[in-house]
């Protein structure tokens, strides 16, 4: 890891540096290298945003997240490549909005040719077209649904998942239970918008009835104030009165200002799903199948603090690459491109199965956990549901959905 | 009349039957905590006993004198005495004990450790810890020749399987397998080892009689209305005459059935859900699964290459040994 704006002040890189030490001093005896060696240099961009605090503490954004998945990602290339004659280097840069395409300017023109974003729509595109020709790029937060279809781009692959993925998780889980009536409760932001909408396209799309929607209006304000439980238990349950029957609500909050009021505050008796309750999500550190209590204690060890979204698919992204690199033996994007969207192949990402990318959009095809929280109380995709080529398929836009021309 | 008619041939069928010794079959049972004692001849569990927390791989002494156990959740692995499932005493195993593997002549026990990236070997007499071995991430299968010179440990995140020299704990050779590599068996000529990769989807052969050993061969699997992705290799057993190798294929419920002269599939056996490990009877008559959704154990008539019983045992089995004779 290369410290950059100082946010490398903390021990990861040096804990690194120690690890890789032990492991190459334990793998000296290594009988035969490969000929050529590999350099693979990796950038990660996260761009931050302004916004308010989140709603619950839990959520406080820590300095190093997305970070600290760089570095246990490249730790974990590193041990392979170790024995392959690949090193792994990887930069992490965070950026402002305004300031996004000059960084990513600056880190191709130093030679970068291998990006993990972290950014919003509007900056990720920015810099996928500002790329040079021979870079890649994978999109590691944003789940926006034209991404996937028609501002689809050639050289950028989304380990993401959109947002229709995460609503179809959810869905297919409340129609398995036969939950299908569902009451859904909308924020006003453009974000919020698109989010009710993948969730209205999902339950076309499996069967489940909206019976009845409500904005809950974005008027500005504090997030937290002393004693603020008293208005919100006086209040919500107003606000969710008078409602068709429904077995469960729907929040669609992609800004995150007042899903979490939701559980226990409706008024009629009926578990939340979505933005609260329960929800769909890459990774949680309480899982604990298929290996992943490994991943989260390695990550832990790492980074003092609990996995979380952005952690992992900034970690999966790097994967992806050195497992591309691995195979192929190459460090050339074009190679690497090449290897992930091919049907070779295949990478465990402690989900129970192989991860893949969809050949016409770049999108990962990747299981959903379902969280309350506390605990992963489903998987999606659920059992029951069919696909003709892969069940993770039935998750988002699948081919004849996506208006992506750009793979072909 | 009748009755005595039922008992003449019950007679007969117990002399003309070739005199099977009864051998204890031992199964761990992760999430219930305890090992299910069954009687090999009749397949009826005769015990249950505690077995420590997260019991996961279990294995016993070449003389059948003590049965060991990693119990995860403890940090350590459990001894217990095969005949009166008293535990004897516990031995250090390094954090997070998965899988292990005995020395040949019983000493000393090799123990991956999954939580730490480290092989711990331990000496069953002293109890001490002989050495602690750096290996890749995640380590998790572990075999031994069958001349007891190399040690074989797979990391299911370095996706490799690393040869380690016995004597010096050294890494001597890393062979690069296929996506989360579980479990790694020789064949009792030790002329080759096979390797299953878990999400790969193959078991890799390697050819131990070249100099550094490449695979040469990966075998993949096939079951008409099964979704690839879920034929997930884990446990491998081999003939002692290495004419068959069976894998277990985890959430496919299938164990496959392997011609190990050509390493070519011959069939697919529906056992219980998730099976994970396998055990042979030492005659070999019999193969018993573990399955961790069903609760149960399917026994295989490894002769006729079918499925005769289930039995069910604790709360997710996880792995299979049975006693010498």
């Amino acid at each position: 890891m290369v410290a950059e704006n100082g946010f490398w002040s903390n021990l990861a890189g040096l804990r690194l540096r120690a690890r890789a030490a032990l492991l190459g001093a334990a793998f000296a005896s290594l009988a035969t290298l490969p000929a050529m060696a590999q350099e693979v240099r990796t950038a990660v961009i996260r761009v931050d945003y302004p916004s308010l605090l989140p709603l619950s503490r839990l959520d406080l954004p820590a300095e190093d997240r997305a970070f600290a998945g760089a570095t246990l990602g490249t730790e974990d290339n590193a041990t392979t490549g170790r024995f392959m004659g690949q090193t792994h280097e990887t930069v992490t840069v965070a950026t402002t909005p305004e300031n996004a395409l000059a960084e990513f300017e600056r880190l191709a023109g130093d030679g970068y040719r291998l990006f993990v974003i972290l950014a919003r729509e509007a900056e990720l595109l920015a810099m996928a077209d500002a790329a040079p020709g021979d870079a890649l790029l994978f999109n590691s937060r944003s789940g926006a649904g034209s991404l996937r279809s028609e501002d689809c781009r050639a050289n950028l692959l989304h380990v993401a998942p959109s947002d229709a993925m995460r609503a179809d998780a959810v869905t297919q889980f409340l129609v398995w239970k036969k939950w299908t009536d569902l009451f859904l409760v909308h924020g006003s932001n453009p974000e919020d918008v698109a989010l009710a909408d993948a969730y209205r396209a999902s339950a076309r799309k499996f069967g489940a009835r909206i019976v009845g929607e409500r904005e809950f209006t974005d008027t500005g304000g504090s997030r937290v104030s002393d004693s603020g439980h008293v208005l919100v238990q006086r209040q919500l349950p107003v606000f969710m009165q008078n409602t068709p029957r429904h077995d469960v609500v729907l929040a669609a909050d992609a800004t995150d200002y007042f899903a979490e009021y939701l559980p226990y505050n409706t008024w009629e008796a009926a578990p939340v799903a979505g933005s609260a309750g329960l929800v769909p999500v890459t990774w949680a550190p309480t899982h604990e199948s298929w290996g992943a209590t490994q991943l989260n204690t390695r990550f832990e060890k790492l980074a003092n603090r609990p996995m979380r979204d952005e952690d992992y698919q900034t970690w999966l992204a790097l994967r992806v690459i050195g497992e591309a690199v691995t195979r192929t033996g190459s460090a050339d994007p074009a190679e690497l491109r090449a290897y992930a969207l091919g049907d070779a192949f295949t990478l465990a990402a402690f989900k129970g199965e192989p991860v893949t990318f969809r050949k016409w959009n770049g999108q990962m095809r990747q299981p959903i956990l379902l969280t309350n929280g506390r605990m992963t109380v489903s998987v999606s995709p659920q059992d029951g549901f069919l696909h003709q080529r892969t069940l993770l398929d039935s998750l988002g836009l699948d081919q004849p959905e996506s208006a992506c021309t750009a793979f072909e | 009349m009748i009755r005595s008619t039922l008992l003449a041939t019950a007679a007969a069928l117990a002399i003309a039957a070739t005199p099977a010794l009864a051998n204890n079959v031992f199964v761990s049972n992760e999430r219930g905590n305890t090992v299910t004692v069954l009687d090999s001849t009749t397949w009826e569990v005769i015990a249950e006993f505690p077995a420590g927390n997260r019991p996961r791989g279990i294995t016993i002494a070449p003389d059948g004198s003590e049965l060991y156990v990693c119990a995860s959740d403890d940090n350590l692995v459990r001894v217990f005495d095969p005949n009166t499932f008293e535990e004897l005493h516990t031995l250090p195993s390094g954090p997070d004990p998965e899988l292990f593997v005995l020395h040949p002549s019983g000493n000393p026990l090799y123990i991956a450790n999954e939580d730490d990236n480290m092989v711990t070997v331990v000496d069953v007499k002293t109890r001490q810890v002989l050495a602690e071995i750096p290996v890749g991430i995640e380590p998790e299968g572990m075999a031994i020749s069958p001349d007891a010179r190399t040690v074989i440990n797979t990391s299911e995140t370095t996706n490799m399987a690393h040869f380690i020299d016995a004597e010096s704990y050294e890494i001597t050779h890393n062979v690069l397998v296929d996506q989360r590599p579980r479990y790694a068996e020789f064949t009792s000529d030790g002329t080759k080892l096979y390797v299953s990769a878990e999400i790969g989807g193959t078991v890799s052969v390697i050819d131990m009689t070249a100099n550094e050993p490449p695979i040469t061969r990966k075998i993949t699997f096939e079951v008409p209305g099964i979704q690839p992705e879920w034929l997930q290799p884990v446990g491998v057993k081999v003939t002692a005459d290495g004419s068959r190798v069976f894998v277990a294929l985890g959430p496919s419920n299938r164990v496959a059935v392997i011609d190990g002269e050509t390493d070519e599939v011959i069939k697919y056996l529906l056992v219980g859900q998730r099976v994970w490990q396998l055990g042979f009877t030492p005659d070999e008559k019999f193969l018993i699964t573990t399955n961790g959704n069903s609760n149960d154990v399917s026994i295989i008539d490894v002769e006729r290459e079918e499925v005769i019983k289930s039995v069910q045992v604790g709360q997710q089995p996880w792995g299979v040994v049975v006693a010498p004779d």
